[in-house]
């Protein structure tokens, strides 16, 4: 497939190259990058290309990994009236995200008592295959979590007031509407509320070292004061719960696209017209899905401040366990942009890519106004993570969207060939990084060498202006399913 | 990597989603296949050799193609690992019809129990990517890709 170098690390491929293709794909990488992603991606980054109603280009982020439907880091914006809203574009944990949380804990506070926190927290944080969550919800509460997402757990003492701010649209999505959500969804994830799931979902404790503080004014705002702070990062999403729901929609869709006269080049793109039926219904529960998933990350917020103020003895305000930012890495939203120099509402999908709104966009929390909103890359549990904002470049190509992690180079099968669980976990020990997993060949999955270099990620996000590197956080604690 | 159970074989494919789990099945008649897909499934949840047969149910689904019937088979486990806490690597499986198809099935396994079992991946969904069913010179063979 032919590459055409159309700027520093962006790459598009003309319409030319697949029938069908409505708009031209572009690729955010390097050199080294792009030649990792592969031909899968290009393929998949073009079958989404040819979606209907879809404008500008069929994006793939620097993180661009090949997946199923959209490739990992797919972005793409679709007319409301001519487009088409895709599970695929999505992926089936819907509003998988990122929290971090700060603290006033110096490192050397931490260290002492590391072990016990991680313990603690493996403790009251359930993870892994098959594990129930500690909100014990009725049906009736379960809809109103679907509604209002974390605004239902701040309303139940679950979180503070101020959280709200500092989620993306507020921690709960308007269009969410629990009548088109199935029974099967409803008792799937009843009971889930308040787990972590496994693969490459976890609960860290970070610090920000003196050479992970890039831009101190911005980190500043940002509630990021010296070398030493720590962190807390979260990356989970909907799980049972919004599994189900994507699981629901996709199998009709795949049904009714006929019906519509819609041909997609892999099945796993189904969808329907935006203003059909169809769309319309799995738009509301996609939204409701995505608000338990916020949700999820609230209710798993308190049980780490309640464990920290524990540990501590000293209340999660007097720590300073305040959310810096929650952001959705895998949603569809209305939201507007300019397309041809006219501004127009758009349904933008994100799969494994980040929203990454620049300054003075009202969508960005007040505080963080001037700066941009946050944007959090997880990295690998051995190497670390990122904090990033958002920029007017974004806003202007790639639809206000950016990279959402290291993403994998290598099979979870490689990775067990390669990694021993409990050496790594010995491994990394010795390091300093604490690990408690529910599952030692999860921990080899997830091992560093099955990570891209995520500096190589950022410095394509920065060297292409989507996005631009605010601080880096090194891992001192990790709890996994 | 390869697994025999039965005449049922299967094997996870490494280039096809490197996140998820890729499985390829093969089965000397569609019921094998099916039964097949539920071991593979449950290894992709625990190791097997640590689960006992504690409980069994009854399953019975239809699906409009056999390949969206394996789209539910796996589903509907997938479904119950999350909603009733139990995994099954054991299926006795009879698909029967010509369109819509027919799966009845006894499934056996334990609730899941991270004291006693050794716990691997949390399978999210059945993906529609690269799915396929055929028959083959053996039998029959499918391909279907894991959201983890």
């Amino acid at each position: 497939m032919r590459l055409v170098p159309i700027g520093p690390d962006r790459f598009e491929i003309p319409t030319s190259e697949k029938a069908g293709m409505r708009v031209p794909a572009r690729l955010y990488a390097s050199a080294a990058l792009l030649e990792g992603m592969g031909a899968g991606v290009l393929d998949q980054v073009t079958n989404v290309a040819c979606l209907p109603g879809i404008v500008g280009a069929a994006l793939c982020m620097p993180d661009g990994h090949r997946g199923y439907g959209f490739p990992i880091g797919g972005v793409a914006a679709f007319r409301t009236d001519t487009g088409v809203v895709s599970p695929g574009g999505i992926g089936f944990d819907i509003n998988c995200g990122m929290r971090l949380v700060r603290t006033r804990l110096l490192e050397d506070e931490v260290r002492p008592r590391l072990q016990e926190l991680v313990d603690r927290l493996f403790a009251a944080v359930p993870a892994g295959v098959g594990t129930k969550g500690f909100v014990r919800l009725r049906a009736a509460d379960f809809n109103d979590v679907m509604r209002r997402g974390a605004r239902w757990c701040v309303e139940h003492d679950l979180g503070w007031r101020e959280d709200l701010d500092r989620i993306e649209a507020g921690g709960c999505l308007a269009a969410a509407d629990p009548a088109h959500v199935s029974d099967r969804a409803r008792e799937r994830g009843i009971d889930q509320l308040g787990t972590l799931g496994s693969g490459n979902h976890y609960l860290e404790i970070q610090v920000v070292r003196p050479t992970g503080l890039h831009d101190p004014a911005r980190a500043r705002v940002f509630g990021i004061e010296s070398a030493g702070q720590v962190f807390v990062m979260l990356h989970c999403g909907s799980r049972g719960f919004g599994h189900q729901v994507g699981t629901d929609h996709l199998r009709l869709f795949d049904r009714v696209m006929p019906r519509y006269g819609i041909r997609v080049h892999d099945r796993e793109l189904a969808c329907a017209p935006f203003r059909s039926p169809e769309g319309h219904a799995y738009f509301g529960a996609m939204s409701a899905a995505a608000n338990v998933a916020f949700a999820n990350r609230q209710v798993i917020t308190h049980r780490i401040r309640d464990v920290f103020a524990s540990v501590f003895g000293r209340d999660a305000r007097v720590l300073g366990l305040e959310v810096v930012y929650d952001v959705c890495h895998n949603t569809a939203k209305l939201e507007r942009h300019v397309v041809d120099g006219t501004e127009m509402e758009l349904l933008v999908h994100r799969k494994g890519a980040t929203r990454a709104f620049g300054p003075g966009a009202p969508d960005v929390p007040a505080p963080y106004r001037d700066v941009g909103q946050p944007v959090i890359i997880g990295g690998s549990m051995e190497t670390g993570s990122a904090l990033l904002v958002g920029t007017s470049t974004a806003m202007g190509e790639t639809f206000g969207s950016t990279a959402h992690g290291a993403g994998r180079t290598m099979s979870r099968h490689e990775a067990k060939r390669r990694v021993q669980g409990p050496k790594l976990v010995a491994d990394m020990a010795a390091r300093g990084i604490v690990v408690r997993a529910r599952s030692l060949s999860g921990v080899a999955e997830e091992a560093g060498l099955a990570y891209k270099d995520l500096d190589a990620v950022v410095d394509v996000c920065e060297r292409t202006g989507i996005s631009r590197r605010v601080a880096t956080f090194t891992p001192i604690g990790n709890v996994k399913g | 990597m390869r697994h025999s159970r039965r005449v049922g074989r299967y094997r996870y494919l490494e280039d096809v989603a490197i996140a998820d789990c890729a499985i390829e099945l093969e089965g000397g008649d569609l019921d094998d296949l099916f039964a097949t897909a539920a071991a593979a499934l449950a290894a992709v949840m625990v190791d097997p050799a640590t689960v006992p047969v504690t409980c069994k149910r009854r399953l019975a689904l239809e699906a409009e193609t056999r390949d969206l019937l394996l789209f539910d088979w796996l589903g509907e486990l997938i479904f119950r690992k999350d909603r009733d806490g139990e995994v099954f690597p054991v299926a006795d499986v009879t698909v029967a019809g010509d369109g819509p198809y027919r799966l009845d099935a006894v499934v056996r396994g334990a609730p899941l129990d991270p004291a006693h079992m050794e716990l691997r991946n949390d399978p999210k969904a059945v993906t529609l990517h690269a799915l396929a069913l055929d028959s083959s010179e053996r039998g029959w063979r499918a391909r279907v890709v894991i959201d983890l």
